[in-house]
């Protein structure tokens, strides 16, 4: 018990959100305390039946997707929100960095922002005082801490937040995605100072959508998956699991429904899609039900980024693979693999069925599968073919 | 003492601060700046003394008339600031309170702090005027400190309320305005009490249980003169005063008590 940081046993969070229906201004005036007292209200259930233990001086991740409670969790620690059941207690001086620069006030100049947000962090006037050259050098920010904060760009507001932020002096830190902002040489800062955290056994819980700065940093991670927690263990299998979310789920959840992004005869239905992916390559599965007897038909896949553009594709026309006459009730089981060529991003697999005459529209999917790829290995180009790099010395 | 100083040094270091940056840019871009906290008071006073006691001739028996209604409309000023600029600050301050958990109160405290910064300079200018007006100065001048505190006490309790019914109710504000129309009339500030008494002593006595009514009154008696009525001269007996006082003391304790009870979902609510 003793190095216990924080304890989340049976934590369970309802949202109750209220329906805000128009009323006629007669009931309304009746009954002005109505509407606020017998409002429709749905609740939502935000997180479920959560239980976790971190250690003292752990570098713990929480991540999931958008929506799926990571950031309610990271309330409930901070102490924001209260459990609707359960119970959290966390030991020593905790501060949230939910976001950077709580509080800062436009309309003061960037000195008396400081003090401000240095109260809020827990400094007194004294404290912040006694810093206050080392903040406003590090935040590279000396002659304009005499101006209001209005008259700062974003880049300045950020370097001036952060650079209070790193004073914080706390048993634990909450951080969440404060990394999504700021250029590369504020990123770098960041770095160093989760770096110098680590260093100090310092207890942090970290919210990220970077499976690479969770890789490098956390010792541990916990997976939370629409409000329920998948699973708890050793980072690179939290991660791995992260990235099947992604895979697994938009192969089945994108409509099968005709529209805009599919269509065809239906005679050959493409049943499933589904991808599998490491860091060297890439397969894509194809399931295709007969539903009458059919001619050998023509299977294609393209491959496109996230903006639309087409990055590759093939089809077994183009490949020389000969595929038999389906039958009545046949599934066919098609996969493509290819070298994993492509930089780390959102693609999206367009799967298609075509019949034997290469014209005729079977089932074309656009966008039946959407593909997060996230390598160790970053390259700036939007393709890493894999250099073998050679070199003599005369 | 050294546990509570440490449990409260959170709620100390934020208020000093919050204080201060309300004190900033209350008046920022205003020519005149801190001196509208004088101003606007004394307009006021300008314009009732006007229309009151030199056209209505309202008061005319009461000696320093001019003086008490200048008491009255200090003491009242510093109830609406305090009240009405509580109302909303919860709902205001939500934008920071989803994203760090400090102590909630410190707003409505904060608030209440920067307004009695003013009423003290306000108190000074009441001073002045008194030393104008050829007031006689009297020992018991000093007991005013009571009428203060107990306003204070009530004005931060009203305000703690207020304050946490606003984020449930939105109509509180509103109701709160129309309620402070009301109780500036239902207040003897720009008439003497004395004007209420000669129609009906019942009603006088009623008006005097309002703790605005008492408090006002009671810092005329002591700054003023001591023939002002105080409640305990209209019910004829000193316990009388234990009504409003107890009326402050009790609305105290249920608004700490109500605050603290909703103030861990303020943060979902707001």
């Amino acid at each position: 018990m003793e190095d216990v940081a924080i304890q989340v046993k049976r934590v369970s969070k309802n949202f109750a959100l209220p329906h805000e229906r128009a009323k006629s201004v007669k009931e309304a005036f009746i009954n002005p305390f109505r509407s606020s007292m017998h409002k429709n209200v749905d609740v939502q259930h935000a997180l479920k039946d959560i239980s976790f233990t971190v250690k003292k001086g752990e570098f713990f991740g929480i991540v999931g997707r958008n929506g799926s409670g990571k950031s309610t969790l990271l309330k409930l620690l901070a102490g924001i929100y209260q459990p609707t059941k359960g119970s959290i207690v966390t030991k020593g001086k905790l501060v949230p960095f939910i976001e950077l620069g709580v509080g800062f006030n436009p309309e003061l100049t960037g000195r008396q922002n400081v003090f401000l947000n240095g109260a809020l962090l827990g400094f007194s006037e004294k404290e912040v005082a006694a810093q206050y050259d080392d903040i406003v050098e590090f935040a590279e920010l000396k002659d304009f801490m005499d101006q209001k904060l209005k008259n700062y760009s974003s880049g300045m507001q950020v370097r001036l937040a952060f650079s209070m932020a790193v004073r914080a002096k706390a048993d634990i830190l909450l951080i969440d995605e404060v990394l999504a902002v700021g250029d590369a040489d504020f990123q770098r800062k960041c770095f160093e100072y989760f770096k110098q955290l680590k260093n100090n056994r310092v207890t942090v819980v970290f919210v990220s959508h970077d499976m690479n700065a969770v890789r490098e940093y956390c010792d541990r991670a916990l997976l939370i998956e629409k409000s329920k927690l998948v699973d708890i263990g050793e980072t690179s299998g939290i991660a791995e699991q992260y990235q099947k979310l992604f895979m697994s789920q938009q192969g089945q959840s994108v409509g099968s429904e005709q529209g805009d992004d599919r269509w065809g005869d239906q005679k050959l239905v493409i049943t499933n899609v589904a991808a599998e992916i490491d860091e060297h390559w890439l397969k894509i599965t194809q399931t295709i039900k007969a539903r009458v007897d059919s001619e050998p038909p023509i299977v294609g896949v393209r491959v496109r980024d996230a903006s639309g553009k087409d990055i590759t594709g093939t089809n077994t026309i183009l490949e020389d693979t000969k595929l038999p006459s389906l039958h009545k009730g046949q599934v066919l089981k098609i996969e493509f693999k290819f070298p994993n060529v492509f930089a780390d991003g959102k693609y999206t697999v367009d799967p298609a069925v075509l019949h034997n005459d290469g014209i005729t529209v079977s089932d074309w999917w656009n966008r039946a599968l959407y593909v997060n790829i996230q390598k160790k290995r970053h390259l700036p180009y939007m393709v890493d073919p894999g250099f073998l790099i050679n070199y003599t010395i005369k | 003492m050294k546990r509570i100083k440490q449990r409260y040094r959170y709620s100390f270091v934020l208020l000093k601060q919050l204080v201060k940056t309300d004190f900033k840019i209350r008046y920022q871009g205003s020519a005149l700046g801190y001196l509208w906290t004088l101003l606007r008071p004394l307009a006021l006073f300008t314009i009732l003394y006007i229309v009151f006691v030199k056209f209505l001739r309202v008061g005319d028996q009461i000696p320093y008339f001019a003086v008490y209604l200048l008491v009255g409309i200090v003491f009242w000023n510093f109830f609406v600031e305090v009240t009405l600029g509580s109302v909303g600050a919860i709902v205001a301050k939500g934008d920071l309170m989803r994203k760090l958990s400090f102590p909630r109160y410190v707003i409505i405290v904060a608030g209440s702090f920067s307004a009695s910064i003013n009423l003290l300079i306000n108190m000074v200018v009441v001073f002045l005027f008194m030393l104008l007006s050829h007031v006689p100065l009297r020992v018991n001048g000093l007991l005013i400190v009571f009428p203060l505190m107990e306003l204070f006490v009530f004005s931060l309790s009203v305000g703690l309320l207020l304050s946490a019914l606003f984020v449930r109710f939105r109509d509180i504000n509103y109701i709160w305005e129309v309620a402070l129309q009301a109780g500036f009339y239902a207040t003897p500030i720009l008439y003497p009490i004395t004007l209420v008494m000669a129609m009906s002593i019942t009603a006088a006595k009623v008006l005097m249980l309002n703790p605005m009514a008492q408090i006002i009154q009671d810092a005329r008696a002591f700054l003023v003169t001591e023939q002002t009525e105080t409640i305990a001269t209209i019910y004829g007996s000193s316990w009388a005063r234990l009504i409003p006082v107890t009326i402050v003391l009790l609305l105290a304790v249920v608004s700490v008590w109500y605050f603290k009870k909703r103030s861990p979902y303020f943060a979902e609510e707001v």
